[in-house]
């Protein structure tokens, strides 16, 4: 064992210097490290050989930043005897940045939750005054270097005085064990060998938490039967991060304060397993995920769809804690009866405002802390449904930053009236009375004799034409319209009606129709702050082909669209529709080649729902800030995106 | 929240129909009616109208044109007959004041543009006000802007420079002041304030612009633009050898008049007619025009021919600048050629033409921001994509 060891010791550092870890050298580790009752395993590998003590389960090794890092998270709420279920429930998430301090945990334990980067920082901070957090756990282990002789790796080799202070600055128990330590560590541990341990640790922790939560007993049993010293927190620090632990003390609570705490991040990765899984396990519509799904977008999530409704159907009366009118906004998300950015937006509002008229503050607790948190378990269950979009997410931020601001000397009555006009407020001003100055302006820019398109449908969009239509203005229009949803032919229906001069094309018709076009009119579901339009698919083919005829392309976004993000492709964010949709021909059923496509292994659908139009084939964007080019928008979020926009 | 955009010339052209009912109770005589009757242009054979940016922009650039001698024989008449200063206490004696007379003594300095002349103009307005409060001075100060406007609707520097004007007297504390005489001692202040800043404008570009003229350069000149003559001059004081090459500036011929003064420095200069641009554009170094108008995408609208210009620079990889005042920003986006109110002036093109030929009189062209480099303004030497960003923090 020890020669296997010192020769890898070699081998080690050479092959993984930077960042991921391969696991392929991993598994003789895992099996010897790894007991076979993960609950179990801190005691186990407390009783082992000093070999294999080594393992950041058991002794926190001394010289190891990161660990060190982990565990100072963990002590304080571990050094709270009573863990009471009111400290974990924070929200995490986008949303919550500005409005800190979800819930009314002791301040200590609250910092140990939060957010995972902010808490290590803390934790360095305070054992390491020279930081250093964070550490890729290549570089960090000084102890290999020595064996290997490989000085090269060893660039952030801590001087041992530094490492004594983390190392006593946890527990004086954890000295005497690093004592015992100190000479195999010198020989046997190669850092790799100490990663593989932690992921073998987490592995087993993921195992534990899905095979079924063993209740907070067990777990204080094997802490108990592990604590050995005084202190039970340096046995406890298994190598998880600061959520997993708070994930596991979080197993015994009710649904509704698990969803509190977890709002997804909007932009999360759904290929990382272990975080859709916590996600699964939280959320109320419990989708079955999509078969073959196109490799590059494994990040995006993707459900069976059709699936959900049922499932949420007949949940409807165990869903108590959440309000109705969010129920079934949710659900028309769901069935994709609200769609376009306006509607969806405007429909969670008043969803809100139900929800915050009917709303009372539990005893013993303040409303803007209880009500951000009640406000944070609609928007995750929102998000289940359908992901949001930005426009959603600036309202939801708008809504939540008034709450937060809400006095706490105001009534419960009084705060709710200020809520309520802050939202009929906000959708006024806005959505509503953005779209009319938008129109406004929009309409200066037809003039009569001009052939306007426009791709699927807008609401803003529709606004301008009938607006120029009432006006007078003798122009025509072009719909543009693609598979699978059709929206263009509500649209067509609509201003037909209005008696305007329509043309229905496909978007395989392009190229052909934008010979007779002088405007091109698009909407937009965000604006960001490169310029990137992000709107419907197949908007930024419109757009191309409208800047390859030198045809201007308008874009009509109200302001409270645009967000500071930046974004380079279509890939890294998106939402992915049902790929039946593309595989079906409504009302032709003999087109049937791609019937049970989902059992075929070497196909992949792929039905993107939005794009990224670069801001180079944008002439301009309207808003109702007036007319800019796209290479102002960051101004108009700079500007106005904190001040003036949340008013 | 910006309503009233200068960017709808078109739907102003209605408005104007709604104006001067309220507005001749200010002015007397409704200015563009009496100014059309004077030059009945005998090269002219077809009834269009001379718009009146261009007959200012023929009065300040000096080009002789028939219609500009029946004018400035006329305006000399009445030069004589009032001095310049005379007008700020001529307005107060009985309701004679009228801002557009104001603005058309200013306008005769041949060195002051237009719109500093309208902002001169609208401060004299601050200062003849007989307004008792805060209210009433500033729709006093909108009437005669408005009516500022209407009397040269063509003319981009003249409609920006009230706008902003009226932007930059008006957002201040001093209507906050509860005293209304300092309230007002402050617009005035500020007003003047203003007036000198576009006024010394032109001499802070030209400054800026020095680093860009190196020894040994040859620069390519369009038409007559007074920026871009004091940024030519201070290089020249600054003793820098360059070379310039300038249009013919057909049909007002302004190229030549720019050629004439150049020669005057001891510049060397170089006459091309306009069809000659792609020809020279191979020894050319940089191009140099100014703007009639700066415009919100970062473009520029300029005299005719800035376009292909600039199409021909940017294809050669010449860098092309523009000399404009800040005053000149406009809250304006044309999307094409035909996008803004178009200018009208004249061709003389020395015979008779036939009837049944249509000619096209636009005086100026819209150059998007792609192809230009920099602009030289007095806020600075900016990039196209900056002007928005000043012009959102100017006007919101």
């Amino acid at each position: 064992m020890d020669s296997r060891r010192s020769s890898r010791a070699v081998i080690d550092p050479k092959v993984r210097q930077v960042g991921f870890f391969t696991s392929a050298p991993l598994p003789p580790d895992r099996t010897q490290s790894d007991p076979p009752d993960p609950i179990r395993s801190p005691p186990l590998a407390d009783a082992s050989s000093p070999g294999n003590s080594l393992s950041p389960v058991m002794i926190p090794p001394p010289r190891h930043p990161s660990d060190s890092l982990l565990r100072l998270p963990h002590s304080p709420s571990d050094a709270f005897p009573p863990p009471s279920p009111t400290t974990t429930t924070t929200s995490l998430g986008d949303f919550s940045d500005d409005v800190t301090a979800a819930s009314s945990p002791p301040p200590a334990a609250a910092r140990v939750r939060g957010r995972g980067s902010s808490v290590k920082q803390q934790g360095a901070a305070s054992s390491f005054p020279g930081g250093g957090f964070e550490v890729p756990p290549s570089v960090k282990a000084p102890s290999s270097v020595p064996a290997s002789g490989l000085t090269t790796v060893s660039v952030v080799k801590l001087p041992p005085g530094i490492s004594e202070n983390a190392g006593g600055s946890v527990s004086v128990e954890v000295q005497s064990d690093r004592a015992l330590n100190s000479k195999p560590l010198k020989e046997k541990t190669s850092k790799a060998e100490r990663r593989a341990i932690q992921e073998a640790q987490r592995a087993a922790k993921a195992a534990a938490k899905a095979e079924g939560i063993k209740t907070p007993a067990v777990t204080a049993l094997a802490n108990a039967k592990s604590a050995k010293s005084t202190k039970p927190s340096p046995q406890r620090n298994d190598s998880a991060v600061v959520v997993a632990a708070s994930e596991k003390k979080g197993g015994d609570r009710s649904v509704e304060k698990d969803r509190k705490k977890d709002v997804p991040h909007p932009r999360m990765q759904y290929d990382d397993k272990s975080r859709v899984q916590k996600l699964k396990k939280r959320s109320v519509v419990k989708p079955t995920e999509a078969r073959n799904r196109v490799e590059l977008f494994r990040h995006l999530p993707q459900y069976e769809h059709g699936t959900q409704l049922p499932v949420l159907q007949s949940k409807f009366f165990q869903l108590d804690t959440l309000h109705p009118a969010v129920y079934k906004v949710g659900l028309q998300y769901l069935s994709g009866d609200i769609c376009g950015g306006n509607a969806r937006c405007i429909a969670m509002l008043q969803a809100f405002q139900e929800a915050i008229r009917d709303y009372s503050t539990p005893p013993a607790k303040t409303l803007s802390r209880d009500l951000t948190a009640k406000i944070s378990s609609y928007v995750s269950f929102l998000i289940d449904c359908r992901p949001l979009s930005v426009s959603m997410g600036n309202a939801i931020r708008f809504l939540k930053s008034q709450i937060a601001k809400i006095p706490i000397s105001l009534s419960e009555s009084e705060a709710k009236a200020t809520l309520h006009s802050d939202i009929e407020r906000f959708i006024n001003e806005k959505i509503i009375l953005a779209d009319r100055v938008i129109v406004k302006h929009a309409v200066t820019k037809i003039r009569d004799g001009d052939v306007l398109l426009t791709y699927g449908s807008s609401s803003a969009v529709e606004m301008i034409l009938q607006h120029a239509h009432e006006l007078g203005k003798q122009f025509r229009v072009v719909i543009v319209d693609s598979r699978p949803k059709h929206e263009g032919k509500l649209l067509l229906r609509r201003l037909v009606r209005k008696g305007l001069s329509c043309t229905y094309t496909h978007i395989n018709a392009i190229s052909y129709i934008m010979h007779e076009v002088t405007r091109v009119f698009l909407g937009a579901s965000s604006v960001l702050s490169n310029g990137t339009v992000y709107s419907r698919v197949g908007t930024a083919c419109v757009a191309m082909v409208a800047y390859g005829f030198h045809i201007p392309v308008l874009v009509c976004c109200e302001a409270y669209k645009f967000h500071e993000r930046v974004q380079l492709d279509s890939i890294c964010s998106n939402e992915l529709g049902d790929p039946d949709s593309i595989s079906k021909v409504p009302g032709r059923e003999d087109i049937n080649h791609l019937d049970g496509w989902d059992k075929s292994e070497n196909l992949q659908l792929l039905n993107l729902i939005y794009d990224a139009t670069p801001s180079d084939y944008v002439s301009l964007i309207i808003t109702d800030y007036g007319m800019i080019p796209p290479t102002s928008v960051p101004v108009i979020v700079r500007e106005y995106g904190r001040g003036q926009l949340w008013i | 929240m910006w309503h009233r955009s200068a960017s709808f010339i078109l739907d102003k052209n209605q408005n104007d129909t709604v104006y001067p009912a309220d507005s001749v109770t200010l002015t007397p005589p409704p200015p563009s009616s009496i100014s059309t009757p004077q030059n009945p242009n005998p090269n002219l054979n077809r009834n269009m109208s001379m718009s009146a940016y261009y007959q200012t922009r023929a009065a300040h650039h000096g080009v002789v044109t028939s219609d500009w001698l029946a004018q400035s024989q006329e305006a000399a008449t009445r030069a004589v007959a009032t001095g310049g200063q005379e007008i700020v206490d001529g307005g107060k004696s009985g309701r004679a004041f009228s801002v557009i007379d104001e603005f058309n003594n200013w306008r005769k300095q041949p060195d002051l543009a237009e719109a500093v002349a309208a902002i001169r103009a609208l401060a004299a307005v601050i200062r003849n006000s007989e307004a008792k409060t805060m209210m009433e001075l500033e729709i006093e100060l909108k009437k005669a802007s408005d009516s500022l406007k209407s009397w040269d609707t063509t003319s981009i520097s003249l409609t920006a420079g009230c706008d902003l004007f009226m932007r930059y007297v008006t957002r201040t504390s001093a209507l906050e002041y509860e005293d209304f005489n300092s309230a007002r001692s402050r617009l005035i202040e500020r007003a003047e304030k203003f007036g000198e800043i576009s006024y010394k404008a032109r001499k802070i570009i030209a400054m800026l612009s020095q680093d860009f003229i190196f020894d040994g350069c040859t620069i390519l000149v369009h038409g007559f633009s007074r920026v871009v003559m004091e940024v030519l001059k201070m290089a020249a004081q600054n003793k820098k050898l360059f070379r310039v090459l300038c249009t013919e500036g057909r049909p007002d011929r302004s190229g030549l008049r720019l050629a004439n003064e150049l020669a005057k420095l001891d510049v060397p200069v170089k006459l091309l007619i306009d069809s000659a641009v792609a020809y020279t554009m191979d020894e050319v170094d940089m191009v140099f025009v100014g703007a009639d108008g700066v415009v919100e995408s970062g473009g520029i609208i300029n005299m005719m021919g800035t376009y292909q210009i600039a199409l021909v620079a940017h294809s050669m990889n010449k860098p092309v600048y523009v000399a404009a005042e800040s005053y000149k920003f406009a809250r304006l986006y044309p999307l094409d050629q035909k996008d803004m109110g178009p200018a009208l002036r004249p061709i003389d093109f020395g015979v008779p033409i036939p009837s049944k030929v249509e000619v096209e009189t636009s005086a100026r062209d819209y150059t998007p921001p792609q192809y230009l480099t920099l602009l030289f303004t007095d806020l600075g030497v900016l990039t196209p994509s900056v002007v928005s960003d000043e012009l959102i923090q100017l006007y919101l």
